[in-house]
């Protein structure tokens, strides 16, 4: 069960011939490859393909009717293996993961895949985090691309084009026996966009026949002698009829006059954003109708030389328009022109930035450089181009640079992971800080304030082996946390079994939250969501113990902070033997709001008992140190002002965002912090037995309260 | 170059101004502006329009700062047109953002301009972690957004759009959305604005409701009045409006005969505050020692300088004599108000019942704290016995308030506050106040300010247990190093960055640090 539900977009998939789909470019790239007749899907979530899963994982029965098999892979890996069902049968597949780090998972897979090639087309949905909002190290997945000799599509940003690019890419991948990458980046993933939809293409040539004829050919396996045939083949065979392809199917795009001084090429996915930096300059409308010749490269693998060629001819200068680095496309246009002898003068990376977003800003000063420089007369007597830096440079707004808080990204309300760290950072404040490698996923924003713990991390799943260089320890341990997500992806056998096998001795601590939760609460194996078609319900305890795991501890309420406590100082502290392992257990706080709350407000209206909690503090109790908020960062733990001039610091206070997940008692309990913090248990539909306890005590308390009310000596200050 | 293309006589080469309608929408991940977002491209879409709509999620779903961006525009016979991706600087229509701040942070990025923004803003604050965290007083000063959007903004609509919605029983999206409505920047209707409503599905009532509230308000307000930093206000109503019980008059005459206005308000709070916490006695008690400082005052010609020193004194000697122990914890805690206040604060509804669990860690300091001095003195002489009973009472105990056991018990605790005087926490306050309007007083005769700065030293006294005797530590670091340097003429300087320093630092060694520097040089 996802973190939100996609019935609504499932729907869409059911759109037909000359139907309308409106919605975001990830599924109307889901709805794209049923209508090429894929057979089967498989892929990782991960921003910003996690749509994709996701609703694909809603869409069994859609599936199901088409007998197209998903699957949610174990990781990226996984996925591009399964693409091998295409190496010998005619079947169309298709797999996404974030990039590039999905695509350092799956290279080894992608490797092998394109260099025996494939007969049924085999498509890679490639969501490139690159920019503004990426999770990620800033890579080009083109280097992948190249080096595997894959084909790979950088669509315009235009929902039609996409879906189109689809089809056509596993034309490609057919023709070429080929795998093809499609990369979209992230904001394209999340544009919300509209096209006419065709029917669903249920495949002629299913899995079953597959697997009921099973065929081999010795060929297509990477060994020698065949695989220097393989590589023959890529130069020989498949990369020219790619090139053919691509041609007589004009995937690459020409745009503007047929002739011109100077022209422009650019990756497809810089379209839209070139447009506009045109128009500032008043060289496009905003319907596209650009006075410079564009070259709109739909396809930045293999270049096309020879349409290259043509473009540059008779041109003086050619501006190439390429986001990330190394500048691969300039290069390759480098050669090809200077093959060919054409006299254009290459222009690219020397005006434009060498990395970052290509926003329109960005894209509008390289162009005014390069225009400057070639053909100044065509860009008239300058209409004003937006530009900020005046206001930037107003007083107020400098003043405000220093005002304005980093709002950094952070656990969640109610997480259950927030009392593991604060467990950790008490633990530090006994036995002094230790060397930390942490993980991908929620747990990582253990990184940033207010915990601040965690030393590196390494990618996904690989907290444990992160930790192995620090195997033998004399004094203090090693400390390395691992979600169950990473758990499962690699780190059962990177990290636990590693550990074991080397009899690590440090202590491995697994976060366990029932879903893979950064991605968006998808299942995975040790999820306790009962789910018809997957298998879940699979301790992780057990996994860890198989591979020979014996110091295992479960903590199967996080929030028990105490024993959260007593748990890790043990495995930092005891004599035994080889790795120290920590479960800790608790539903992810955001998942589990989804699924109880509809639950719990049926129940009300049902008229049964239902207690809910939630906390508030006290604010005369409440001495403004804010040592609480610095061991929670709770969003629902702020502070607030107090109108009273006796006070100079502002006091803790709780919102009714509150879930009453006890973090914040369990902490000041632990820490010794302050009495200030209570916790409310609000009956609804009380029992009698309820209301006559409640009339009964409070009738007592009452009298005590008026009695000492009475003597109370009052001074009302205001 | 330039000057022979300035010195064409050419019409600028295109049509640039004719632009897509671009709104962006700054918020917090997880907080409505990805509905909000939908609502427009629906609005724009129900209209016949093109629209586009992008974001970055990622991480900053998980409550970071993000921003959505939408373009508008309608086709042209037939042709779509071609909207970009981002925001560019100075070339955004409206800017809406869920919270105060992020109105500040758009600002920072350039999209909010003179020429063409509209800027819609709730005003109401959710504080950064970074604000929360710092042990004091942290938090960002929303008056510089103010001044900055006046300067930026074309036009601005900024009202409480969060408690706007709460109020009407809906969420921020639908105020955002009505405000954008009575911007009156995009040229749709009312009636267009709620079909996307109402066909939305979910808690249309609710949300038609909150859409319409804030319509009127951002219409009637137009640029309403932001928030300036919440300071604690000293204007109190005046004394013949407020309760006094008949045998406190006397004190309370004292505080308005006694003292100066300025000096007088703040002597009134403290009274309050003292006498609250013990009895009449320590009232009296408490007017002693601000008379003595006060008089000290006049000689030093305090009229001057405000009488800072006994404005400051009738705040810390408050703040000092009610100190935070056991005995005022469990009162506070028993209080006929309480439950009532509670059950406001938790919302609780006339069919719903509650109880409270207190989260205590009493330490065997607490208790003996209220032993009398003479056996507390003993206990603390035998430490075997002392861990040995601090192991058995220095656990976490989950108090159920309003349970009648419990409740007793708490009540009796409370009661004990005739014996405070006698306690041994009781003789340690005393002796720590008394050292330290001690120095204050001495410090003041030959330096004024450097008085009035070791009077706020007590600021750094807070909390309980570990907390407390962190504060004692560094007030006793602080008041040390300002005795050392006393005889500087920038001593009072110092001895504010020593304090604030103090005040700021949680855990490292900031403090250490600068006390260095000072040794350094001095």
């Amino acid at each position: 069960m996802a973190e939100r539900s996609f019935a609504k977009e499932v729907e869409h998939l059911r759109l037909g011939d000359g139907d309308v789909f409106k919605g975001e470019a990830i599924l109307a790239i889901t709805k794209g490859l049923l209508q090429a007749g894929v057979s089967y899907v498989g892929g990782y979530q991960g921003s910003p393909i996690s749509h994709l899963m996701d609703v694909l994982s809603d869409a069994q029965d859609i599936l199901g009717e088409l007998g197209v098999n998903f699957q949610s892979s174990a990781n990226e890996s996984t996925a591009a293996a399964m693409l091998s069902a295409s190496v010998m049968y005619p079947l169309r597949g298709a797999v996404a993961w974030k990039s590039t780090v999905g695509t350092n998972v799956a290279s080894d897979a992608l490797a092998n895949l394109a260099s025996g090639g494939v007969t049924g087309g085999t498509l890679v949905i490639i969501g490139e985090d690159y920019g503004e909002g990426s999770s990620i190290m800033q890579e080009r997945t083109h280097a992948f691309a190249m080096k595997s000799q894959i084909w790979l599509v950088d669509p315009r940003p235009d929902h039609g084009q996409i879906v189109d690019l689809i089809e056509k890419s596993f034309e490609l991948s057919e023709a070429s026996n080929t795998p093809v990458m499609l990369e979209v980046r992230v904001r394209t993933c999340h544009m919300h966009g509209s096209f006419i939809a065709k029917d669903n293409v249920k495949p002629p040539f299913s899995i079953d026949d597959a697997l009921n004829n099973p065929k081999r050919d010795l060929g297509r396996i990477v060994l020698p002698p065949a695989a220097y045939e393989h590589e023959q083949e890529k130069i020989h065979h498949r990369l020219p009829a790619a090139i053919d392809f691509i041609r007589s199917n004009r995937l690459n795009e020409f745009f503007g006059p047929e002739t011109g001084k100077v022209g422009i090429m650019l990756q497809g996915g810089m379209y839209n954003n070139v447009i506009r930096a045109l128009q500032y300059l008043g060289l496009s409308d905003a319907y596209g109708n650009t006075q410079i010749p564009l070259y709109v490269m739909n396809v930045t693998y293999p270049v096309i030389d020879s349409e290259m060629e043509e473009f540059a001819k008779g041109k003086d200068a050619i501006l190439m328009v390429e986001e990330g680095q190394p500048e691969y496309l300039e290069q390759a246009l480098n050669t090809v022109l200077r093959r060919s002898g054409a006299s254009a003068t290459i222009y690219g990376k020397n005006v434009l930035p060498m990395g970052g977003d290509y926003s329109v800003e960005a894209i509008m000063h390289g162009l005014e450089a390069f225009l400057e420089e070639t053909d100044p007369h065509i860009m008239g007597n300058r209409p004003p181009r937006p530009d900020a830096t005046p206001v930037l440079a107003q007083p107020a707004v400098k003043k405000l640079k220093s005002v304005v808080p980093a709002r950094p990204p952070g656990l969640c309300t109610g997480c259950p992971e927030r009392p593991i760290f604060a467990a950790m950072k008490m633990i530090d404040q006994e036995l002094g800080e230790h060397h930390v490698s942490a993980d991908i996923g929620c747990h990582l924003f253990s990184i940033l304030p207010p915990f601040n713990i965690g030393n590196t991390t390494m990618g996904f799943g690989l907290g444990g082996a992160s930790a192995s260089a620090f195997s033998r320890s004399t004094g203090k341990r090693s400390i390395a946390v691992m979600g169950d997500g990473g758990f499962w992806h690699n780190g059962l056998t990177s990290g636990i079994g590693n550990a074991v096998y080397n009899k690590h001795d440090g202590v491995f601590l697994i976060v366990d939250n029932f879903y893979s939760s950064a991605t968006g609460g998808q299942d995975i194996l040790s999820s306790r969501a009962h789910n018809k078609s997957r298998k879940t319900n699979n301790p992780i305890e057990k996994a860890v113990r198989g591979v020979g795991a014996t110091w295992v501890r479960e903590v199967d309420r996080t929030y028990d902070v105490g024993k959260m406590k007593r748990v890790l100082h043990e495995a930092l502290t005891t004599k035994a033997e080889g790795p120290k392992i920590i479960i800790a257990s608790s539903e992810c706080m955001l998942n589990k709001q989804r699924r109880v709350r509809p639950i719990e407000a049926q129940a009300v209206k049902a008229g049964k008992r239902v207690v809910k909690q939630r906390f508030g503090v006290d604010e005369d109790v409440c001495t403004g140190d804010h040592a609480c908020i610095r061991l929670s960062g709770c969003p629902s733990l702020s502070v607030k002002q107090l109108d009273d001039p006796l006070r100079d610091d502002p006091v803790a206070a709780i919102d009714n965002s509150c879930v009453g997940c006890g973090n914040c008692g369990e902490v000041s309990e632990a820490a010794v912090l302050c009495p200030s913090f209570y916790r409310a248990d609000i009956i609804n539909n009380p029992t009698w037995w309820d209301r006559f306890k409640a009339k009964a005590a409070m009738g007592l308390i009452c009298s005590l309260q008026n009695r000492r009310q009475r003597r109370r000596i009052v001074v009302e200050a205001a | 170059m330039r000057d022979e293309t300035v010195k064409l006589r050419l019409a600028s080469a295109g049509d640039a101004t004719e632009r897509p309608i671009s709104i962006a929408v700054v918020a917090m991940g997880g907080q409505g502006g990805g509905v909000l977002t939908g609502w427009i491209v629906t609005l724009a879409e129900n209209a016949g329009w093109v629209a586009q709509s992008t974001s970055v999620p990622g991480v900053a779903q998980r409550t970071g700062a993000t921003i959505y961006y939408v373009e508008i525009m309608r086709p042209q016979d037939g042709k779509k047109p071609v909207l970009a991706q981002m925001p560019t600087p100075s070339d955004v229509d409206v800017v809406i953002a869920s919270e105060f701040i992020e109105a500040g942070r758009s600002i920072l990025r350039g999209i909010v301009t003179p020429e063409r923004t509209t800027l819609i803003a709730s005003s109401h604050r959710s504080f950064a972690i970074g604000e929360k965290s710092a042990p004091g007083e942290g938090i960002a000063d929303s008056g510089a957004v103010t001044e900055a959007v006046g300067v930026t903004a074309l036009n601005s609509i900024i009202f409480d759009m969060n408690a706007l919605a709460a109020a009407n029983g809906s969420v921020i999206s639908s105020a955002m959305f009505g405000a954008l409505a009575a911007s009156g920047v995009l040229p749709f209707a009312v009636a267009d604005y709620h079909a996307v409503i109402e066909g939305n599905g979910k808690g249309v009532a609710a949300s038609i409701k909150t859409f319409d509230a804030a319509f009127e308000q951002a219409r009637g307000s137009g640029e309403a009045t932001p928030p300036q930093k919440a300071a604690p206000t000293t204007q109190i109503a005046p004394a013949a409006k407020r309760r006094v019980s008949p045998r406190a008059e006397a004190l309370v005459a004292r505080t308005e005969t006694g003292f100066p206005p300025q000096v007088a308000t703040i002597a009134r709070v403290g009274l309050a505050k003292v006498i609250d916490f013990q009895d009449l006695a320590y009232g009296a008690e408490y007017l002693d020692q601000l008379e003595a400082v006060h008089q000290l005052d006049i000689s030093l010609g305090g009229a001057e300088q405000d009488y800072a020193l006994s404005v400051n004194a009738a705040k810390y000697i408050a703040n000092a004599m009610a100190y935070d122990d056991v005995v005022r914890v469990a009162d506070l805690k028993t209080r006929a108000s309480r439950h009532s206040r509670i059950g406001e604060e938790i919302g609780i509804r006339p069919d719903q019942l509650f109880e409270t669990t207190e989260y205590m860690h009493p330490r065997l300091e607490e208790v003996i704290g209220l032993a009398p001095i003479w056996f507390g003195r003993w206990l603390q002489n035998r430490p075997g016995l002392y861990g040995w009973l601090d192991r058995r009472i220095s656990k976490g105990r989950r108090v159920r308030t309003y349970s009648p056991g419990w409740f007793l018990m708490l009540y009796l605790v409370a009661g004990m506050r005739s014996w405070r005087r006698a306690s041994l926490r009781h003789r340690e306050e005393t002796a720590h106040r008394d050292a330290w309007l001690t120095l204050a007083s001495e410090l003041a005769c030959s330096n004024y300010a450097l008085g009035v700065e070791v009077l706020q030293c007590q600021r750094l006294i807070k909390g309980y247990s570990d907390t407390h005797a962190r504060g004692i530590s560094k007030f006793a670091k602080v008041t040390e190093e300002i005795k050392s340097i006393a005889h500087r003429d920038d001593a009072a300087e110092w001895a504010r960055r020593l304090r604030e320093t103090a005040v700021r630092e949680a855990e490292g060694d900031e403090l250490d640090g600068l006390i260095q520097t000072i040794r350094s040089f001095a």
